[in-house]
């Protein structure tokens, strides 16, 4: 009977054993994702792009990178900058008041993403009404549906002051987007001085 | 089969381009807890070293990928 018992004991205890480890396994694998959380909240993880052109290849390219990068947890700005201004133009908004210069920049250059054109092949329209199609056809987010894939994420977006002068935009004119910010150089540097990655697009 | 794995959730991101399956499943992997497992299907090739990437740089773990065709297979465990 003692003997039994002393086995029984035995016995439990081995099982105890790698309950225990299992445990520890558990609690280290939690304390690594814990720690891969807290690396990812670190303001360095940071992404900031200087959209500087006002073409749509180059647009579609910053705003699939922006996404990407918010999707791997990164924080992303945007910094919209000479061309890249007019992109984020809304459509449907009229504003009036403005001089003569700035009603000219205003009708020559594009009124929103959905005007702008290709940098390359745009063959009067055709290359560009092309190339939309074909994302439509390959499932390619639009601009119009990144942008609002990017306010879900959290992406935000800065708005040269400066460029908007220049051209004599309002911001009432503007599209809608979450905390859209409107700044100078000197805010741009502060986000980019703590980024690990930054392009000039 | 022993060595199955078990998915809490699937996700098909089938058809869908860059960057699209892995805005999703970054997403996606956030409605499931801690340790659970994700199953998402893609067709986009690039999603073979895109997913890998993304879970290495978002502290998750690709248990196992698996390839059927055009369909590409991931097994995807929540650790952060």
């Amino acid at each position: 009977m003692k003997e039994s018992a002393a086995k029984k004991q035995a016995v439990l205890a081995e099982a105890k054993q790698p309950l225990k480890l299992e445990e520890i396994q558990k609690q280290v694998e939690e304390l690594r994702g814990q720690l891969a959380s807290l690396s990812n909240a670190s303001p360095e993880n940071k992404l900031s792009l200087i959209v500087f052109s006002g073409e749509l290849d180059k647009l579609i390219a910053s705003l699939i990178i922006a996404t990407g990068a918010a999707a791997m947890g990164m924080d992303v700005v945007m910094f919209f900058t000479f061309w890249g201004t007019p992109m984020l133009r809304d459509k449907d908004k009229k504003v009036g008041g403005k001089n003569l210069m700035g009603k000219m920049f205003g009708a020559m250059l594009p009124k929103g993403a959905c005007e702008v054109k290709l940098s390359k092949m745009n063959m009067a329209g055709m290359g560009t009404a092309m190339m939309k199609s074909l994302m439509k056809k390959k499932n390619v987010a639009s601009v119009e549906q990144m942008l609002e894939l990017a306010a879900e994420m959290g992406v935000r977006i800065y708005i040269c002051e400066m460029s908007m002068d220049l051209m004599g935009f309002k911001r009432e004119e503007m599209i809608d987007y979450p905390n859209l910010t409107f700044c100078g150089v000197a805010k741009f540097l502060e986000e980019a001085q703590n980024s690990k990655v930054q392009l000039f697009i | 089969m022993a060595e199955d794995i078990k998915a809490d959730k699937t996700m098909d991101l089938k058809g869908l381009p860059c960057p699209m399956p892995v805005v999703k499943v970054s997403k996606g992997i956030k409605e499931v807890e801690v340790g659970q497992v994700i199953e998402a299907l893609t067709t986009d090739p690039g999603s073979l070293t895109d997913f890998p990437a993304w879970a290495r740089t978002s502290g998750n773990e690709i248990l196992k990928t698996d390839q059927d065709g055009d369909v590409i297979k991931f097994y995807i465990k929540r650790k952060a």
